[in-house]
This record gives C-alpha cells, structure tokens and sequence, in this order.
C-alpha cells in the first residue's frame, strides 16, 4: 500500500470507516424513529403517498386515540402489576437465597446451586402446554397472580446468580467491622452491604422488568377467556383487531409500550454500570 | 468465574443471624453460646422459597409435560379428566408426520441464517466500534443501546408497519430505488417474503447485544498489545488473526450458543407477525407445537412435539460444542 500524506490519509481512510459506521447507526435508529414519528404525525401525513421523514406539524390525536382504546389502561395496569410483582417477589426470595450460599455455610448448598444453575436453563418453551394444563385444573387460569408466579420463576434463577456472585464480592470483613463497631448483625447487614449490593438490585430488577413486561407465549396462553386481564404485548400484537389499519394509534401504543423501558434504561443503565464501590476495603 | 467468599470466621456467620431473628419468647443466649438447632435451620428456610418454586413451577410441570405426551390427552381429557395411558405413540404419530419433518428443517435453517447474519454483522459491527474515534463511536452505540432496549412486540409491530404494503416505507423505498414490483407488495402474503421480513426482525433485534457484549471484550485488551503488533510489523489481517480472534473466541463461542437458543426457541415475533402461515412458511418448532396443542386441541401432540423440540436444541448444541472443543484442540 503506498501512503498517502499523513492529513490527508486519517479522514480519507476513515471516510468508508465513518460511512459505515453512519449506516449502522441509521439503520439502529430508524425504526424507533418511524415509531414515534408516526405516532406524532397528523393522519393525512402517515397516509401520503411518499413518506414524510420530517413532519411539519405535529399532534397528539394517536394517543388519546391508543388510550382510549377499549381496555388500555387494564391493559396497562396489568402489565404494571404483573411486573411489579414479578420482580418485588424474585428480589425478596432471591435475596434470601443468595445470602444462604454467599454467606452461610451448610449441608447441601453446592447442590443447591447447582439446582439454580440447571433452572436457569430451564426449557420454558416445553413448559407452555403443562402450565396450561395445570392452571387450568387449579382453577388458575386468566389470572394474574398466575402469571407473576411463572415471571418470578422465569427470572429468579438469574436474580441469585448474579446476587450471590455481587454478596461474594463484598468483603464480609464490612460487616463485621460494623458489628464490632456495636451494630446487630441484621444492622450490620443493613447499613453496610445493602448499600454496596445496591448496582446487583438495580441489575436484577432491570432484568426482571424487562423480562416480564416483554413477555409473550406465557400471557398469550394462560390468559383466554378474561380479555380484561390480558396484559400489553399481548394486547399490543393484535392491533389490528384493535386500530385496523390505523397505524398512527397502533405507533402511539407501541411508543407507550415502550417507553417505561427505554426510561427504565436510560435511567438505571448508568448507576448500573457504576458496579461496586470498588474502592471500600483498601490495604 | 465467582470469586469465592472470604471465610474469616466460618461458624460464626449463620449463627449470629439466626441469633439476631430468633423470636423473642426464646431465651437470649449468651454471647458465645448459641442454640444449636435454629442455627442450623436458617439457611434451608432461607432457601425455601427458591425451592419450592422450582419444585412447582419447574419440576412438576416438566415431569407433566412429559407424563401428557405419554398419555391420550385431547379436548375431553382436558375438561373431564382421565387421560390413558398411550406410551409413545404420540411420538410415533409426530415422527411419521410429513409435517413434522418439514418443521424440523425449517427450523434448523431459520435458526442457521438467523444465527449467521447476527454473528457476522454483530462481529463486524464490534470491529468497526473498535476503530472508530470515540464521538462517533458513542454515536453508533447509543443506537445499539436504543434498538437493544426496545421491548420486543414494540418492534414487532414497528417492522409490520414497516413493511406495510401500500403504506410502508419498505415498499417506498424499494420502488424509488427501481424495483417496481414491490409496489403495494404484501410481504406477509407471500412465504418467502414473510420468513425474509422475520428473518431481518430478529437480526435487528439481536445484533445490538451480540456487537456491545463483542465490543466490551475487545476493549479489555491493552491498546498497548495492537500498537505493539503494528510496531513489529503485523498487518490487519495477522493482528485480527493473532489478537483479536483469540480475545474473541470465548465470548464468541458463549454467544453463538445463546443465540442458537434464543433464535431456535423465538416464538413471540413469529406469532405476532405470521402466526407461523402463511400456509405454514413461518411455522417453526414452537410455533409447530403451540398449534398442535390450542388449535388442534391435541395437547399430547404438542406436549410431545416440546419434548422433541428440546431434544433436538440439546443434539445442535451438543454438535457445536463437540465441533468446537475439537477446533480448540487443533489449535
């Protein structure tokens, strides 16, 4: 290869580089634009014959549209409800369990977390009939507590794991200074390693969040005949039930569907990947 | 891949705890002296929750999903109870299926052009992060974290819009560009284009994790190492063979099997979008199985179709990480 001279040959070799890089960012980009573009866009404009890429007038008609749809805000509370539960209940019970294999030692705890890690593989696809089966038999079907119990199952093996690998690494050498210091061991726990497990909650509880409120097959299968306790996404891919082809109010609702995640991420993603207060026990 | 916990004072632990919660009608013990029994215990009811969930939730259905593939398990089974016993014809009654084959093959090649493109784009992309200055790299990132973040039925439903047929910007864009076929082109209505469109969907979906998890590897080795190589004399391609492939190799390996997974098991995208038609060009495994149980009404067919659908994931996987612990050797 012959030089270039050395300006000339950075933002000449970087231009294929920069264009690609262009490219990749555009096409990323560009269907959450056209989401909430077109959910914005007044109706003669989403119906025109080129499309316009950058609107001129803008309106809210879409949402109120999508909220007033039949339902919405159950929807909507359900999806919230279930997640909520979903994750409140796989922190509590994965809490304790991360601290038993972190913290305490016992007959049969590698067992244990060898169970965690074979669940969490679990195979939930071959697991949609046999739910079914048995929440109907129980009288559990079109229920939402059905659905935050196999959520809180679907998440909860990853909301030890990574719990207990955060609990290893925060020196047990705090707790006891605290201790030492006249704190109960509950205080001590409390004060001193809650705090520093802070960026696993915020991980675990981002994952569980976006685990449930995605959800799909399982809402889709367990809850039939109560169409009041459907929950979002499943609401959401049957728009055309719904909107018809009105794609403005169907843009609108996936914007709303989206947009406690993309807040959610946008928010937590920093604190998150802060990690640990590295820098606690020195010496 | 943990590091293990620092055990400064082993027995000490669990009995402080158990100590600090013991109900207060309990005599308090002496420092140094603790009872020995709720000590003991802490730890399995700390456990028990976690437990007992697997149990119910996990366990037991799996044992009833395979219990139900072995049974005659229909519409009156489901309302009245009193499913027979059937041993494995509903295995012989899938496996002689033509269908079910047809399933199975599309399957693998969904999940084979799936899992290629988003390795190679997810892999390209991730090179290019590495070279590009820093603004714009923060740029193509902030992309990737948004695509990433976007709930999956959101983007569904985006991509339908997308590929609209007399609306989309799909069709716009392909008839200015001079295919004047696509105009008012329905993607959903024809096979082909309904896989095409699932296929780009997914892609969209997955590179985004595959090119930062890849990226985030590449960047934990020193600058330092590739100016070296280049110092020495090495070209791109020496360095991407003697630096960069080997950082890469075991995240690489540990996502190609994620994907394979994710990708093999995908069923929310496809049912919203084709409900595996049409006339069954989308229909994969899951799709295959979920169809079989609710729209049949034979849930011993499908329960015996998930059970061959994890069977069949556990041989590819099995035939990866054998090509792949073999590739390791030869090295």
């Amino acid at each position: 290869m012959r030089p270039l001279p050395a300006p000339m040959s950075g933002t000449l070799r970087r231009l294929p580089l920069n264009a690609g890089a262009l490219v990749v960012f555009v096409l990323c980009v560009f269907p959450v634009y056209w989401m909430v573009l077109t959910a914005f866009k007044p109706t003669p404009d989403i119906q025109a014959e080129s499309p316009v890429f950058l609107p001129t007038s803008l309106t809210l008609e879409h949402f109120s549209a999508a909220v007033d749809a039949d339902g919405f805000w159950s929807f909507w509370r359900n999806s919230l409800l279930v997640t909520a539960g979903c994750v409140l209940l796989a922190l509590a019970v994965a809490l304790g369990s991360a601290f038993a294999v972190a913290r305490l030692r016992w007959k049969g705890r590698r067992g244990f977390v060898l169970m965690v890690f074979i669940a969490q593989v679990a195979p939930w696809e071959a697991l949609l009939i046999p739910l079914y089966v048995i929440t109907r038999d129980t009288d559990m079907l079109d229920r939402l507590a059905t659905l935050t119990l196999v959520y809180f199952m679907i998440t909860l093996p990853f909301t030890i794991l990574t719990l207990r690998s955060f609990l290893t690494a925060i020196p047990k050498e705090l707790e006891e200074a605290a201790q030492v210091d006249g704190c109960t061991r509950a205080a001590a726990f409390r004060r001193v390693t809650f705090p520093l497990l802070a960026p696993g909650l915020l991980a675990t509880s981002l994952f569980g969040f976006i685990t449930a409120w995605n959800e799909f097959a399982f809402a889709n299968m367990l809850i039939i005949k109560n169409q009041d306790d459907r929950t979002l996404p499943v609401w959401l891919s049957s728009f055309s039930n719904v909107f018809g082809t009105d794609w403005g109010a169907t843009m609108a609702a996936s914007t709303l569907f989206a947009l406690p995640v993309l807040v959610l991420f946008l928010v937590l993603q920093r604190r998150v990947a802060t990690g640990l207060a590295g820098g606690a026990v020195k010496g | 891949m943990t590091r293990p916990a620092t055990r400064t004072g082993p027995a000490a632990a669990p009995d402080t705890a158990a100590a600090a919660t013991a109900p207060a009608s309990a005599p308090v013990p002496p420092a140094g002296r603790r009872p020995a029994v709720p000590g003991a215990l802490w730890p399995y009811l700390l456990i028990a929750p976690t437990v007992l969930g697997i149990a119910v939730l996990l366990a037991y259905p799996l044992a009833r999903s395979v219990l139900i593939s072995l049974q005659h398990y229909g519409m009156g089974e489901l309302i009245r109870g009193g499913a027979g016993f059937a041993g494995l014809e509903n295995y012989r009654e899938i496996l002689r299926d033509g269908e079910f084959w047809q399933v199975v093959r599309r399957t693998l090649w969904w999940t084979g052009i799936n899992v290629v493109l988003i390795m190679v784009i997810g892999t390209l992309v991730a090179l290019m992060l590495q070279r590009l200055r820093k603004r714009m790299r923060t740029l193509v990132l902030s992309g990737l974290v948004l695509a990433w973040a976007s709930p999956v039925i959101a983007t569904t439903t985006v991509f339908q819009w997308l590929f609209s047929s007399r609306l989309g910007v799909v069709n716009w864009l392909l008839v200015r560009l001079g295919f004047d076929s696509f105009q008012d082109y329905s993607w959903l209505a024809h096979g082909p284009a309904a896989f095409t469109v699932l296929v780009l969907l997914v892609v969209w979906q997955s590179v985004p994790f595959v090119a930062i998890t890849l990226h985030s590897a590449l960047t934990t080795v020193p600058t330092e190492l590739f100016e070296s190589a280049r110092i020495d004399g090495a070209g791109d391609w020496r360095i991407f063979r003697s630096i960069t492939l080997p950082v890469l190799r075991p995240v690489f390996g540990l996502i190609l099997s994620l994907e394979v997974i994710w990708v093999f098991r995908c069923f929310a995208q496809i049912w919203a979008v084709t409900r595996g038609g049409p006339g069954g060009a989308t229909t994969t495994l899951p799709v295959y199985s979920y169809q079989v149980a609710r729209s049949l009404h034979r849930y011993d067919l499908g329960a015996a179709a998930a059970t061959l659908t994890v069977l069949i994931l556990i041989a590819v996987l099995i035939v990866y990480f054998r090509q792949m612990f073999r590739q390791e050797a030869e090295l």
